[in-house]
């Protein structure tokens, strides 16, 4: 069930006020692949999402998602690539019900005039009651996104991304406040949302990155220290040393 | 849940038609024989007309800044482009019963020696289009500027702050009597529209049911627009902007579509009230009328269309009732209501009845 393209990443470099966040950054993800990302604060990771989905343009390197050039495109191009992105800070649409806030986010013509005359579909109806089941929200569909608990909000924009059906899923320390049950849900649905998709988690929480339990690349001070799976880059000294050892 | 929004549905629903059927009252009322105990006067006729174009201009507002987050302070800009549309319709239609007797060219040109009509005066004599002209004139500015600042991606107090710039520098250019708009004159003096004497009762009466019509035309358009899919997406870029980006929406082009569609309903406005008060002159475009034109919104309700319209009409009737008796005083009770809104009540008058969506 694998499609869609892979991301690569060669070199990479980023600088901001003469900091690099990003240096010589390298990273491959196969179509299909679940692959964490972890590292200390300011290792980079979220300026390497941002690259990815065109937030931030790299001082040089190559970005591509097949055969685009993700350097030369805006955000609103690359989302419409196939690269869906949930942020570090939950982030929806607070007014809107849940239900609404995945009906935006349901792939579908995005113009302003495809906009205006919308009719909801069943078919799209049964998708949105789809992951809205998946992701454990189905009896919220009428309450407003800004009354969520935390744990619904991660939830929420993660079944915000399944609505997009992108083909590469950035997620940004989606377990970040949450109870330990509720990790383990996430880390749950992220397993089964791979293969479907190729997603990239970022991640501070060990825990829930063994419970992944998938390739993992540790990243510091702006380039790749390590990379491989988990057990392994636990006993890789470098990464006692910066990451573990702290 | 389902009974309480359908609650909440009904009642807007019920005060939009009460609003529309007590507004009919006037013209109704005014054609009574004099003397009659529930006559209503000319003037109040024309007050409540005039209000109604504010109402329209307060439900552009609303729709731009209540829903998409553009807050416009140049709205009053594209109203009195609009209006000034009209009134070369108008000054065109007065034909040779100017003061100069000039077949063809109004007195203010006269005066100032011009020899032939500008240009851009050609075709103003026909109505068809000066109308298209009071809507696309307006859309072609907002859909100027509106394109240089969204695709830069300038919002918040910096659009603001542009738009403001915007209607001074127009007030500027059409004090100016080389700009063939009369000066700081501007137009009046008018005599007929569609061949009917405006100082009629029928001409009134038509003046103030068209412009009723047009504010049932502009609250359904609205109303269309926002509870599409189109107005939730306005929604999520007023909360959450780069958000949207994200889904894959090109956000300028949806922030455009909004601010056009509105600077086209602020022109509409502008374009019935020109015959309604017959005047028309730069003082239009002076950036506090902008700023009061907001104002309305705040009070009676962002986000809500009916809150514009019970806005525009509230404020103004407190406007028109101070300053019979007390007219310095508006400006400082302008601001005061401002402060008062924002602090304790940011839901605004309809705020009051009920919230959107608890």
């Amino acid at each position: 069930m694998k499609k869609g393209a892979s991301l690569y990443l060669d070199g990479i470099t980023v600088t901001f006020d003469g900091f690099r966040a990003l240096n010589n950054l390298s990273l491959i993800v196969e179509p299909g692949e679940l692959r964490a990302v972890i590292g200390p604060n300011g290792a980079g990771k979220t300026t390497m999402m941002d690259v990815i989905t065109g937030k931030t343009k790299p001082d040089s390197g190559t970005a591509r998602f097949g055969d685009h050039d993700l350097t030369r495109l805006d955000e609103t191009r690359i989302a419409n690539l196939g690269i869906g992105r949930k942020f570090q800070k939950p982030t929806m649409f607070d007014a809107l019900t849940v239900f609404e806030n995945l009906e935006l986010a349901l792939k579908a013509p995005r113009g302003t005039l495809a906009a205006l005359h919308w009719r909801l579909s069943g078919e799209a109806r049964d998708r949105i009651e789809e992951v809205m089941a998946e992701t454990g929200l189905m009896d919220r569909a009428k309450d407003r996104a800004g009354i969520l608990s935390h744990g619904q909000r991660q939830w929420l924009e993660i079944g915000m991304l399944l609505m997009q059906d992108p083909e590469l899923l950035l997620v940004d320390e989606p377990v970040a406040g949450m109870t330990d049950q509720e990790t383990e849900h996430t880390a749950e649905l992220l397993r089964r949302i791979a293969g479907k998709h190729s997603v990239v988690v970022v991640e501070h929480d060990l825990e829930f990155v063994r419970a992944l339990g998938r390739k993992v690349t540790v990243l510091h001070e702006g380039s790749v220290l390590s990379e491989g799976p988990i057990e392994q880059v636990q006993e890789d000294p470098r990464v006692i040393d910066v990451y573990l050892g702290r | 849940m389902p009974g309480i929004s359908a609650l909440r549905f009904n009642l807007r629903l019920g005060l939009v038609v009460l609003i529309f059927v007590l507004l009919l009252l006037p013209p109704v009322l005014n054609a009574l024989p004099a003397g009659h105990p529930l006559r209503i006067s000319d003037f109040v006729v024309a007050v409540t007309g005039k209000w109604i174009c504010y109402a329209i201009l307060a439900l552009s507002i609303d729709l731009a800044w209540g829903y998409a987050g553009i807050l416009s302070l140049g709205h009053g800009a594209f109203f009195a482009l609009g209006g000034y549309a009209m009134g070369m319709h108008l000054m065109r239609m007065i034909g040779n019963r100017g003061v100069y007797g000039h077949p063809v060219l109004p007195d203010f040109m006269v005066f100032l020696g011009y020899k032939e009509l500008p240009w851009y005066w050609l075709g103003f004599e026909y109505f068809p289009f000066a109308m298209l002209m009071a809507l696309l004139v307006p859309g072609a500015l907002a859909g100027l500027v509106g394109w240089l600042a969204f695709r830069s991606r300038i919002t918040g107090v910096y659009l603001s702050i542009i738009t403001q710039a915007m209607t001074y520098a127009l007030m500027l250019a059409f004090f100016r009597n080389d700009m063939g708009f009369g000066g700081n004159n501007g137009f009046t003096d008018f005599k007929d529209l569609l061949g009917v004497p405006l100082n009629t009762p029928s001409a009134r009466a038509g003046l103030y049911l068209a412009a009723l019509g047009a504010l049932l035309i502009t609250l359904l358009i609205s109303a269309y627009t926002v509870h599409s899919k189109f107005g939730r997406l306005l929604i999520a870029i007023r909360d959450a902007e780069s958000r949207v980006r994200f889904l894959g929406y090109d956000v300028t082009a949806f922030k455009l579509f909004v601010f056009v569609l509105s600077a086209m309903m602020a022109g509409l406005a502008g374009a019935l009230y020109v015959p309604i008060v017959g005047i028309i002159n730069p003082g239009e475009f002076s950036p506090g009328n902008s700023i009061e034109a907001v104002v309305w919104v705040a009070f009676g309700g962002r986000g809500t269309l009916i809150g514009a319209i019970l806005g525009a009409f509230s404020v103004n009737a407190l406007k028109t009732w101070l300053t019979s008796f007390a007219p310095d005083l508006w400006l400082l009770v302008l601001g005061a209501l401002f402060i008062i809104v924002t602090l304790f009540l940011p839901r605004g008058l309809i705020g009051l009845g009920w919230r959107r969506r608890s």
